[in-house]
């Protein structure tokens, strides 16, 4: 985290690409205001996911120069709290793309995404949680291998596809101010046992990804 | 003796295959509302059992495989893989020319169609996980880390589909609804097309295993050479 | 004498191919032993087994009584492979003291600021490593291996590429951790600098044990004696 704060190399390229990525998405569409309110939650958490992969790509790359993985798989270190440390690294980069994008959304689309901020941002942690678990278990595993920048987004997106459907669907629902009923909170119970499903898998399976 | 099996696998497969193409084609009538095409379920239902088999066998391999660390199931375990994601895409397929000739539309985002896709798309960066590692320890450990991984976000996903009302026709099988859904002469067609399918995948992982452990061989002989 | 590392019957495989096989050896605590053998021999192989970065097929390993790969080895081996071990963005201290908290050290910046100096970074403490010399960053990664006092030391090839300053400095750390009891396993091809500080030999061919024992006075007045007495290729 102190490399990150002192070169900003991830959070900028991240940040940078994101809001890129909303202004191009803003020539495709040229959404009305209805339309971009049901898009909207679409159009974010892809944008997210995009960003994300570049933030993983960088994670556990930045320990390889100098054998530096070597020396923290060599200490006092777990291997499970190697990966929730890195996982917790990635949440707060990506929170901070995903405030930053929110602000550029805000102002592009012309929507009022803070009218319900307690419930967006449980969802963008539980979500982003996710997403941050997948990218530091991969990012781990892709790490030593050739064509790592492309290797890792093939193989984490498949796999986030249940959480970024029900990421999306509860948006969408809080962008055009619907209560969130009875479906929104199913694909809540499913962002939850991603979570937990998956974070447990991460610790269990932490030695076997990380020492080879 | 293990060729010989996989060879009167093949034949038996072939066999019961010709035989029901036989049936399928010539004996059994046109189903009341849907025409000709239904015909296609006996492929397309088959294909896709037979592929979450492959995938459910596969995550069984795997965590083996980190249990004992015996090759033969890692190498059991990729060749599943690959001939479930075969299948897979065959039900993709089939389910998609199906589609097209009743409801008039090549694709329809409904949940249970959408976790086939899901399922190739995993499995397939699966099998381009193996291909980018050349040692065959590691490649063995971390496929199957990522196969645990996506057999679960499997059932996750599937799950979803319990929960809510889908497009795609619900279950017909008797097993499932105790009967009454579908004509008897064509469920018995089902289960013999879905044995004469599972006879030919099973031939297909023997001798993709056969492959594996070859590679496996062959990369172990080079590193001698290079050692000397 | 209690054992520090026990190697039985070890193999370690890579696919098929045994990259160690059948390996048997005990280190004694307090030991130095130089490990000998050509490149490709499976050195570096053993060593990171033993720094627990390398899983094993076959036998068993123990690290001061525990699995390598068990918290308590972990805390106690110090390992200083072929990279330095430091992050290039961040300065000399602040590596020393991100490492000094992972090992658990009290007051880690202090312990830091004393290790700089004892390497004589201390001038260089606010650089980044990435504007360090060559010997710098040498002196900085046997900073971060010692730093914790470790009582295994893994050290693979640790006389490549130093400079006389960094070989001496290295040696005066080696022997006062000898003084005060750890164990070390060097893997070298330097014979001479090795030679001299250890009291036991392994040498490995082809992922195999040729000869493990003490070093005795013919050793160290023929460093080339034991590739010639116990390997195929000595002996042609």
């Amino acid at each position: 985290m102190a490399i990150e704060l002192r070169t900003k190399e991830s959070i900028n390229a991240a940040g940078a690409f994101a809001v890129v990525i909303l202004l191009l998405f803003s020539f495709a569409f040229d959404p009305g205001a209805d339309a971009t309110r049901e898009i909207g939650g679409g159009l974010l958490w892809l944008v997210f996911a995009f960003a994300g992969a570049l933030i993983f790509n960088r994670g556990f790359a930045r320990e390889l120069p100098n054998d530096c993985l070597d020396t923290l798989l060599s200490s006092a270190v777990s291997g499970a709290s190697l990966l929730l440390g890195k996982s917790f690294a990635n949440l707060l980069m990506l929170l901070a793309v995903e405030f930053l994008s929110l602000f550029v959304f805000g102002i592009f689309y012309d929507v009022r995404w803070w009218l319900r901020p307690l419930e967006l941002a449980a969802l963008c942690v539980l979500a982003t949680w996710g997403i941050s678990v997948i990218g530091a278990v991969f990012g781990a595993l892709t790490v030593n291998l050739r064509l790592r920048e492309l290797m890792l987004p093939v193989i984490i997106y498949p796999l986030l596809i249940p959480l970024l459907i029900a990421a999306i669907e509860i948006t969408n629902a809080l962008f055009s101010n619907r209560p969130l009923g009875s479906y929104e909170l199913l694909w809540g119970r499913v962002l939850l046992v991603f979570d937990i499903v998956f974070t447990a898998l991460a610790m269990a399976l932490a030695e076997t990804i990380l020492v080879n | 003796m293990r060729d010989k099996f996989v060879v009167a696998l093949a034949v038996a497969a072939g066999v019961l295959l010709a035989f029901n193409l036989y049936r399928i084609f010539l004996v059994l009538p046109d189903e009341a509302l849907q025409g000709a095409i239904y015909r296609i379920i006996f492929f397309h239902v088959p294909a896709a059992i037979t592929g979450m088999i492959g995938y459910f066998a596969a995550l069984l391999l795997s965590l083996a495989y980190l249990s004992f660390g015996n090759f033969r199931y890692d190498s059991l375990a990729a060749s599943v893989v690959e001939v479930s994601v075969v299948f897979s895409v065959v039900n993709i397929v089939t389910g998609s020319i199906w589609a097209r000739v009743i409801w008039g539309i090549w694709w329809t985002w409904d949940y249970r169609l959408t976790s086939a896709l899901v399922c190739v798309l995993i499995f397939s960066g699966y099998l381009m996980l193996r291909r980018a590692i050349d040692e065959p320890t590691q490649r063995a450990r971390l496929s199957a880390a990522l196969c645990v991984f996506g057999c679960i976000d499997v059932v996750i996903v599937w799950k979803s589909i319990e929960w809510f009302r889908t497009q795609h026709p619900g279950p017909v099988l008797s097993i499932r609804t105790g009967g009454g859904r579908i004509d008897p002469a064509m469920e018995q067609m089902l289960y013999l097309n879905f044995a004469a399918i599972l006879m030919i995948a099973i031939a297909l992982v023997l001798i993709r295993t056969r492959q594996e452990a070859t590679a496996r061989e062959i990369d172990s002989l080079r590193r001698i050479a290079n050692a000397a | 004498m209690p054992q520090a590392i026990e190697l039985d019957r070890l193999w370690k495989f890579y696919g098929d191919y045994p990259a160690l096989r059948d390996l048997s050896l005990n280190i004694a605590q307090g030991a130095c032993c130089a490990l000998l053998g050509r490149n490709g021999a499976g050195k570096t192989t053993l060593l990171r087994i033993l720094a627990g970065l390398s899983p094993f097929q076959r036998g068993t390993v123990r690290v001061c009584g525990e699995s390598p790969r068990s918290e308590k080895a972990r805390r106690l081996n110090g390992f200083l492979g072929h990279g330095i071990g430091v992050y290039e963005d961040l300065s000399g201290l602040e590596n020393l003291t991100f490492f000094a908290r992972v090992a658990g050290i009290e007051r880690p910046a202090s312990a830091s600021a004393h290790w700089l100096e004892r390497v004589g970074l201390a001038r260089a403490a606010s650089m980044p490593v990435r504007q360090f010399s060559r010997g710098m960053r040498q002196r900085l990664a046997l900073a971060r291996a010692f730093l914790h006092a470790p009582s295994v030391l893994l050290l693979d090839e640790p006389f490549t590429a130093l400079d006389d300053r960094a070989i001496a400095m290295l040696t005066e750390l080696l022997t006062e951790a000898r003084r005060r009891g750890a164990t070390l396993v060097l893997s070298t091809h330097q014979l001479r600098e090795a030679l001299a500080i250890a009291s036991h030999v392994a040498l490995i061919e082809n992922g195999r044990l040729c000869y493990a024992g003490e070093r005795t006075g013919d050793m160290l007045e023929d460093p080339a004696l034991l590739y010639r007495l116990y390997t195929k290729l000595g002996a042609a």
